[in-house]
């Protein structure tokens, strides 16, 4: 009778950490200098574990399997983690190159890409068993040159699309047949691409320019009438101010047909009429943005910014155009991530070793975690959305 | 050499040679952060490189502590290395210039 009951508990005991339980409510926060993640759930706005030894997450990112169990981490060192976020434990990883930017997932969930500024390329792996699939090396010119690669997502019909930061060229990669991956390439779609996103849709793919004006748009639709640009006229003339940190063009913040997207040198948010791709107006708001993201329902927009106005976040109501709240939620206010249906919203105060979560109706904080410079926050409702 | 390099190098020469080695306490703490949070968003928390090129003490071989603290103040025209000169002091630069050099990662 003891030796059953000592089975019972050990049996209770292992079920604990893998407990029936699902994972809609999870996500998982980088704490970016101490090379671990913060898993936790949002409704009850705890942390749940930590998972550690996941090398430099300096610019880490997620994406998540489509059934949201497992958490594949992209780090700057080139490691590709793969994270059990039941068990809270490491599954797989992988050092797959010596410099790299970040990864997606493809369509069916059976791939998992990485962008790699060194050597300049993407590597595709089995998302079971992080196996190599494909190599792409992203070289261009005549003497075959290395490109960072940037801005890669997934797209619809088990495509990859991304951007060649030194060339200055999008490349469109069919991986439908993994045996034999297929790529179309876009060149002169102007310099240096430094993000770029997908339209929650899958049809557009968006790079911004860092070294023109305006931004190069492909649609996946209609590849052949190639890469067009637009915005032409923004920024011209303008004198523009230090760019201190790249601006984040991921989370395309999309109200009916109105875009919002961060303007590059300049303290504006842009509004995009997504109908005509033309600008349709432009918000003055406190520094250089670098989020813009939408609450899940349209209604907000929230924007953080560079140094040194990063203690703050601005709130855009979409209909008026106007800042309806300021918050000052601390200094290094890195990353937001809105809860799925967007009552809450998680922001990441780095240099205040806090992840904070605000109530998007009041303004209020509700919950506050102690973390170690936490950066980057993703939750397991991405797993869903094409581009994430 | 490019118009803007002579304009760095001519505010470089016509600035007072500046140590950086004085700056201590709460300030040397915020720099040090910058340093590795605001530099490292680009070159990495390591210095190992990002879209920016790697900052560490074998890269830099050859390069001294004025030729830093230039680039860090007035930036690199023709690429993404933004001028510092609004945030940071001339001796703040130094600072960091004079920590690149050492390793910022031991």
């Amino acid at each position: 009778m003891i030796r059953i009951a000592g089975c019972l508990l050990l049996l209770f005991m292992v079920n604990v950490s893998a407990a029936a339980r699902g994972t809609g409510d999870l996500g998982l926060f980088i704490e970016r200098a101490s090379s671990s993640v913060q898993i936790i759930e949002t409704s009850g706005n705890t942390s749940i574990a930590r998972v550690g030894e996941l090398g430099d997450l300096s610019h880490a990112s997620v994406v998540y399997s489509r059934d949201a169990r497992y958490a594949y981490v992209f780090g700057r060192d080139g490691g590709l983690t793969k994270i059990d976020i039941l068990k809270a434990e490491i599954s797989n990883r992988k050092l797959q190159a010596g410099n790299s930017i970040g990864g997606a997932i493809s369509q069916d969930g059976r791939l998992v890409a990485v962008s790699n500024y060194k050597p300049g390329g993407v590597k595709i792996f089995d998302a079971d068993t992080l196996e190599l699939v494909a190599d792409i090396p992203a070289t261009y010119g005549d003497n075959q040159q290395r490109s960072k690669v940037i801005g890669l997502v997934d797209a619809p019909e088990s495509k990859f699309v991304f951007a060649l930061w030194d060339a200055g060229e999008i490349w469109v990669l069919d991986m439908s047949d993994r045996s034999r991956p297929q790529i179309q390439k876009f060149n002169k779609i102007g310099r240096n691409p430094y993000d770029a996103l997908i339209t929650g849709d899958g049809r557009y793919y968006i790079a911004g320019l860092f070294g023109e004006d305006g931004m190069a748009m492909l649609d996946l639709w209609n590849l052949s009438a190639g890469v067009k640009r637009i915005l032409p006229d923004y920024g011209k003339g303008k004198k523009k101010l230090p760019v201190y940190k790249m601006p984040h063009l991921e989370g395309w913040a999309v109200a009916g047909d109105l875009a919002f997207v961060p303007a590059v040198g300049s303290h504006e948010v842009l509004v995009i009429d997504m109908r005509s791709w033309q600008q349709a107006g432009r918000i003055e708001v406190h520094g250089q943005p670098i989020f813009v993201m939408a609450r899940p329902d349209g209604r907000q927009v929230w924007v953080n910014f560079a140094i040194p106005d990063n203690d703050t976040i601005q709130v855009i109501d979409t209909q008026s155009l106007a800042i309806v709240r300021q918050l000052k939620p601390g200094k290094g206010v890195l990353h937001m991530e809105f809860e799925p249906r967007g009552e809450e919203v998680w922001l990441s105060v780095r240099d205040e070793n806090r992840v904070e979560v605000y109530d998007t109706r009041t303004f209020e904080r509700r919950s506050s975690i102690p973390a170690t410079s936490p950066s980057g926050i993703f939750f397991t409702a991405r797993a869903h959305r094409i581009g994430l | 050499m490019t118009r803007s390099s002579w304009l760095a190098l001519s505010l470089m020469l016509s600035t007072p040679l500046v140590a950086g080695g004085d700056i201590t306490g709460a300030r040397a703490q915020e720099l040090q952060n910058l340093l590795i949070q605001d530099c490292g968003s680009c070159h990495g928390l390591q210095m190992k490189g990002g879209l920016g090129p790697a900052l560490v003490p074998e890269v830099l071989q050859g390069k001294n502590a004025d030729y830093l603290s230039s680039v860090i103040l007035y930036g690199r025209s023709g690429s993404a290395m933004p001028a510092w000169k609004g945030l940071l002091s001339p001796v703040e630069a130094r600072w960091i210039a004079e920590r690149l050099l050492q390793g910022v990662v031991k």
